[in-house]
């Protein structure tokens, strides 16, 4: 199977799903770079590159470069997703949904809901997320669990090249509202990713490594610092099992309550702030659903509640690290 | 615009129409006071001949979203007034099945995009309707309807500018009835609307909105233009708002007398009677038929509301995904 960059498979899925479906549209800031201007076209293919040829392949009409207005194109892409469109409309940072939270939060998660059940919004919101990039604290924030709070919302957030590629693939023919989160850390990241079109269904969790000692939950690019975890408590005779849930709504209850009976004992790791996370949300349902399988306390591994600071070395402290996960892991082991 | 321009038969349901909206509200305010209409409503009373006369110009198909002063819209683009009426007392057999109440009725089939209970939410909604107009190719237009307080919202300049720079098939109606919530427009409001949308050269028309003939030409215009591909137009339409700023409003910041003077001079029924007495278009026995007729069918309305069920508590938690898992 051929090696592919993340951007690489989502490229892919773009290109073959706008092929497909003339329907399926695309909006976003410098989607292509250069549009208006008199230099190259497509000059930068995306802010990451990832929507590269897809103007020369589809054209303007449905590759649209917009104003920097969040609220205006993602309202329209909601709109247009009411009436007949597939939108993919694209936040280059998901902390910009600070301006536009209206139009997904109160607007599209809502329409079906509040419309009887008349109503259908196929429309994704690509975005970028997280920390690395020593961007501040405005471009960088794992934001997922606004998301993941919204009923109407279905929030996927791939964390290797060929689930980046089935799962958006997924996003587009979904009939509902879907928050598709791209870590910008992960991009050059390379793994096997088939020529041919696949989807990965949503709820779906992957057993990213097999493991009887410690379940690790670890969500989008924290699943790299889990299997770096892995590989140093395996050195120690540790042996880690990795799930990742790849979709937070839905949440593949049964996969996680099923591996958490069987090894009981639970490590968490999330690059989010952990007040009213996804791995307090994962943790409360495990302890609920399976306290008696439980041989330790969950242990969550997450940034501080702090903003994400520029500084390299407080960067590099607020991240979850594979010390920490060791660290968290080896404590509940020793009990 | 003359009232000439109208057949007999249009003027009968121009007229209709407007008085649908009037009685439908006055009876909301009234049945409000049994408490049996759940929470609160916004009342378009007052405002009738912006919706009637603007879509009139409209095809069954085209698009409009509305405000969270949404019966009258929803009315004049065909909604049906029984299923209306049930969705504001909660019942199952309404327009939303009861699960969205008045600030959220939308019929899709009658290309109503919504009421909304967030300010000019609505206009960028309608630029991605008039988007699919455009790249679908269906001859359709689109009308956001929106408040003067919408005027304030950030969102409605990048809408405006939207529309423009991607030349949709979209008219944005800015109904002014003088006041955001309880505050004045003229208290919050820099410069004027219309050059607002003029900056981003967007086509306006100002608009006296208790003359329905007025709205209608103006309206004609700017679906003409949308419709042959020339873009967004905006009527600034100025409007009487009858009640407060919700059924229970109080409504003391506007004085007595201000109050009594808007009902007496700017009605819009009532302009509508003497502009076709004057020219003998429409025998004032035959509008007094209208009258009854819309009273018999608001009272079926309320007696029907009143009977329908609520909806099973399996409503609840359906409806929120197509799919979920």
């Amino acid at each position: 199977m051929a090696q592919k960059s993340f951007r690489q498979a989502l490229n892919e899925a773009l290109h073959f799903e706008m092929g497909r479906d003339p329907r399926v549209i695309m909006m976003g800031e410098d989607l292509t770079g250069g549009a208006g201007a008199n230099g190259v076209k497509d000059a930068w293919g995306g802010p990451f590159g990832v929507t590269r040829g897809l103007l020369d392949a589809f054209g303007p009409e449905r590759i649209r470069d917009t104003p920097i207005s969040e609220a205006a194109f993602i309202g329209a892409a909601a709109g247009a997703a009411l009436t007949g469109l597939r939108p993919i409309a694209e936040i280059m940072f998901v902390d910009f949904a600070g301006v536009c939270l209206d139009q997904i939060m109160n607007q599209a998660a809502k329409f079906r809901y509040m419309f009887g059940g008349r109503a259908k919004t196929p429309l994704v919101v690509r975005a970028t997320y997280g920390a690395g990039s020593r961007s501040g604290s405005q471009h960088t924030q794992a934001l997922y669990p606004i998301f993941t709070h919204i009923p109407g919302l279905k929030v996927v957030i791939p964390s290797t090249p060929y689930d980046a590629k089935g799962l958006l693939l997924q996003a587009i023919r979904d009939d509902d509202p879907v928050i598709f989160l791209e870590h910008k850390m992960l991009y050059d990241t390379v793994g096997e990713v088939p020529d041919g079109a696949y989807t990965i269904p949503f709820g779906e969790a992957r057993v990213a490594r097999d493991g009887k000692d410690v379940l690790i939950v670890a969500i989008g690019r924290m699943v790299q610092v889990a299997e770096e975890a892995a590989r140093k408590l395996a050195a120690e005779g540790i042996s880690a099992c990795i799930i990742d849930p790849r979709t937070t709504s839905p949440l593949d209850e049964d996969t996680l309550l099923e591996f958490t009976e069987t090894i009981g004992r639970v490590v968490i790791v999330d690059e989010a702030n952990p007040r009213c996370g996804v791995a307090a949300d994962i943790s409360a349902l495990l302890a609920d659903k399976c306290f008696d399988a439980l041989k330790a306390p969950i242990k969550l591994v997450t940034a501080p509640h702090s903003p994400v600071p520029y500084a390299p070395n407080l960067e590099d402290a607020y991240i979850p690290s594979a010390d920490a996960v060791v660290k968290a892991a080896t404590s509940i082991i020793k009990r | 615009m003359s009232a000439l321009q109208l057949s007999h038969d249009e003027l009968v349901n121009v007229y209709r129409t407007m008085r649908m909206i009037r009685r439908f509200e006055e009876r909301v305010m009234q049945e409000m006071g049994t408490g049996d209409i759940p929470g609160n409503t916004h009342l378009y009373a007052g405002q009738e001949a912006s919706a009637v006369g603007v879509c009139l110009q409209l095809r069954d198909d085209d698009y409009i979203s509305s405000t969270h002063r949404g019966h009258g819209h929803s009315i004049a683009k065909g909604v049906d007034i029984d299923s209306m009426m049930a969705e504001l007392f909660g019942r199952a057999s309404g327009t939303c099945g009861g699960k969205g109440g008045s600030q959220h009725i939308a019929d899709l089939r009658k290309g109503m995009l919504g009421a909304n209970g967030i300010v000019a939410a609505g206009a960028p909604i309608t630029c991605g309707a008039a988007l699919s107009a455009k790249l679908l190719g269906t001859g359709q237009v689109a009308v956001a309807f929106a408040g003067d307080g919408a005027m304030n919202e950030g969102v409605m300049s990048e809408s405006f500018n939207l529309a423009k720079i991607w030349m949709l098939p979209i008219i944005f109606v800015i109904e002014d009835n003088g006041f955001g919530e309880a505050t004045a427009n003229a208290h919050v409001s820099a410069g004027s609307f219309t050059r607002r949308a003029e900056s981003y050269d967007i086509p306006t028309i100002e608009v006296d909105g208790t003359d329905v003939f007025s709205v209608y030409a103006a309206a004609g215009e700017a679906v003409e233009r949308a419709r042959a591909g020339g873009g967004p137009t905006m009527l600034h339409v100025h409007v009487p708002r009858y009640y407060g700023h919700y059924s229970g409003d109080p409504d003391t910041y506007r004085t007595p007398e201000e109050k009594a003077a808007m009902r007496r001079e700017r009605d819009c029924l009532g302009n509508f009677r003497k502009r076709v007495k004057d020219v003998s278009l429409v025998e004032t026995a035959e509008l007094d038929a209208v009258d009854e007729e819309v009273e018999a069918a608001i009272d079926r309305a309320v007696s029907a509301a009143r009977a329908a069920p609520f909806p099973p508590m399996s409503a609840l938690t359906t409806d929120v995904y197509v799919k979920y898992l």
